[in-house]
């Protein structure tokens, strides 16, 4: 069975069926379908090009599905309107690839933006909230520093403390440990576990990387780019000790014990 | 010894009658004399009987990629002509290289078609991308007008800061350009005006030569033309850059709409600035146009100054005025739909700021042939 292995008594976060997705004619993945349940750390693996990436982009809306459907709880996300896709969206967080800091603003403004926008908070009150996102991360003191001035792994966790503005059910991380050095993407992991057991929040994460896969990871799928679909969903750690996909079980031992 | 001559060199070895063995010698580099000239030596050598090519590598000083494209192409060569290759004789290095570069088969459909389209296809793909452009240009321009209504409903949200910004990038600070330009407009028309008029005595109207034609049309025009190029290519390469970047998705995620976000603070900067750099380019190109008079053709200020007053109405200023405004729109526009449209690559925000300016361009020429007709008809 694929997708939707842990069974709460609560509806799921995100709920996927039949969803296909493909640029112009050309087919990247067809047919998913899983859960995500609340508090999960659901991992969206697989190998480059295979669609992670994009998989994300249709969860988020920045790209349309070309079939299938979304729900976020029991609201139908691709049929919703855009006011609806909205009020759904403000629940979620999302930390881009590079970060995607504004480059305009201080990361203060980056932070304060979406706190300014959706609450009615003074602006003392933003900035206090703000400065506390920042700290969070690491990143107490670099207010008024401008995304240029700072290395990328800051930039990546203050991207964080900006998805983290108005306190999201649902986070999405798109290979948060992509260039970073080991102990960074490995305590940008303790924070995601944080993140979850402190806020009970759903964190789905895109990534490669197995360290965090194991560590971090209790659901997962695998989307396969030779056969266009995913091939297994679960606990990461079932899969590796149980997995019976030679591709599966290749991608999560890293080949190791065969001469590629 | 001459360096040059130790490059890539070899040789021919029968070892018996149905073995050719090729000897390298001599330091093989990239740079020396291409595989594709010793491959057409070996196709001579291979004769009817010849089964079995093999290497000799001990002279072999020093090696790099050029062994491996030379093995390979040869193998190919040995292949089409059913000969075994046997590479006992080469470095261990170039047959570890070699395994490597055979390991992966190709993968079948990996190759790009080179098929080369047919007149009728390139037409019809040509027309299809202009379709879906246009409609692309229609959709922008569509949710801009939305973006604008509720604009006058007070319901949009932008940062005050980057609009203030953006008034003294596209303002202030483009100043002296205008100034340089206008200037030299005003002087290239005086002279223009001043060889002909001279011949009948005629120098004062000069004045209304300049005047008229600055003031009516040109100083619009190329303050439009200047700001196409300096500002409007600058909107699409900073939307395109945050484009590449994914600050356009951080926007749109967080319920930001880009276009009120972005484009509108950029389109309200340059409706308000156009004008004013048009007003100020009018000035400098009248002055421009006197500086001539009175240098060369013995006019006072005064006088100069004058005939100008009498030959420009205010209906003319004014006209010229709105024309900017107008262009001030269309480069916004422009540049920020190009900005929207770029790819994901860096090359994609050059391309996307070159489009902007021939875009810009041509909207402003168009809309100038427009306000020539209208302005025609309705006796302004």
């Amino acid at each position: 069975m694929l997708g939707g292995l842990t069974n709460g008594n609560q509806q799921p976060a995100i709920t996927v069926n039949h969803l296909t997705m493909a640029y112009g004619s050309f087919v990247l993945m067809r047919d998913l379908n899983f859960m995500i349940n609340h508090g999960d750390i659901f991992i969206i693996m697989g190998g480059s090009g295979s669609g992670k990436s994009t998989l994300l982009r249709n969860l988020i809306g920045l790209n349309e599905p070309a079939g299938g459907e979304i729900f976020y709880g029991d609201q139908n996300f691709t049929k919703a309107g855009l006011a609806k896709r909205q009020e759904v969206l403000t629940g979620v967080g999302v930390l881009f690839q590079s970060g995607a800091l504004w480059s305009s603003m201080t990361l203060m403004e980056n932070v304060g933006l979406p706190l300014e926008e959706y609450t009615d908070l003074n602006p003392d009150q933003i900035r206090e909230i703000a400065s506390l996102k920042l700290a969070l991360v690491g990143l107490k003191g670099f207010e008024d520093y401008y995304p240029s001035e700072i290395s990328g792994g800051m930039q990546k966790r203050a991207g964080l403390a900006r998805a983290m503005a108005l306190d999201p059910e649902i986070f999405f991380f798109d290979e948060p440990s992509a260039g970073l050095d080991p102990i960074s993407s490995r305590l940008l992991d303790d924070l995601i576990l944080d993140l979850r057991d402190s806020l009970g929040a759903t964190v789905v994460v895109v990534t490669h990387e197995l360290a965090s896969i194991f560590t971090i990871g209790n659901n997962s799928i695998f989307l396969d780019a030779e056969t266009r679909t995913m091939i297994a969903g679960g606990d990461p750690k079932d899969l590796l000790a149980h997995s019976k996909n030679p591709t599966v079980h290749r991608f999560l031992t890293r080949g190791e014990g065969e001469r590629l | 010894m001459d360096i040059k001559a130790a490059l890539n060199q070899f040789s021919f070895d029968h070892r018996d009658d149905s073995t050719l063995v090729v000897r390298l010698s001599g330091a093989w580099r990239l740079g020396g004399e291409p595989s594709s000239a010793f491959l057409a030596d070996c196709e001579r050598q291979l004769s009817a009987q010849i089964r079995v090519v093999a290497f000799k590598a001990s002279e072999l000083i020093s090696w790099d990629s050029s062994v491996i494209v030379f093995v390979v192409q040869l193998s190919g060569l040995c292949y089409r002509h059913g000969i075994h290759m046997d590479r006992g004789g080469l470095p261990p290095g170039v047959r570890r290289l070699l395994a490597l570069a055979e390991a992966v088969p190709e993968k079948k459909g990996a190759r790009k078609e080179a098929a080369k389209a047919t007149f009728l296809e390139h037409v019809g793909h040509t027309a299809i991308g202009a379709g879906d452009s246009l409609g692309e240009m229609l959709k922008f321009l569509g949710e801009m007008a939305v973006t604008f209504f509720r604009l006058v409903r007070l319901r949009v949200r932008f940062r005050a800061v980057d609009l203030f910004l953006l008034v003294q990038q596209c303002g202030a600070q483009a100043l002296p350009i205008v100034t340089l330009i206008s200037f030299l407009v005003g002087v290239i028309l005086a002279f223009v005006g001043a060889v002909q008029l001279k011949q009948f005595g005629a120098q004062i109207y000069v004045a209304d030569l300049v005047g008229i034609a600055i003031v009516h049309e040109m100083g619009a025009m190329m303050t439009g033309i200047i700001m196409a190029g300096r500002t409007g290519a600058a909107f699409a390469a900073q939307i395109g850059t945050m484009k590449v970047t994914q600050e356009i998705d951080a926007f749109t995620t967080m319920g930001f709409s880009p276009l009120e976000f972005l484009v509108l603070p950029r389109v309200i900067a340059l409706i308000f600035m156009m004008p004013l750099l048009c007003l100020y380019s009018d000035f400098v190109g009248v002055l421009g146009g006197a500086t001539v008079a009175v240098e060369m053709l013995d006019l006072s200020w005064t006088t100069y100054v004058r005939e100008t007053i009498h030959a420009i109405s205010l209906t003319d200023l004014f006209g010229g005025v709105f024309k900017s405004s107008v262009y001030g729109v269309l480069i916004a526009l422009s540049g920020c739909l190009r900005g929207i449209q770029c790819g994901n690559s860096s090359s994609a925000v050059g391309d996307a700021a070159t489009s902007a300016v021939v875009t810009g361009i041509v909207a402003i020429v168009g809309a100038c042939g427009v306000f020539a007709v209208v302005f025609y008809v309705l006796g302004i």
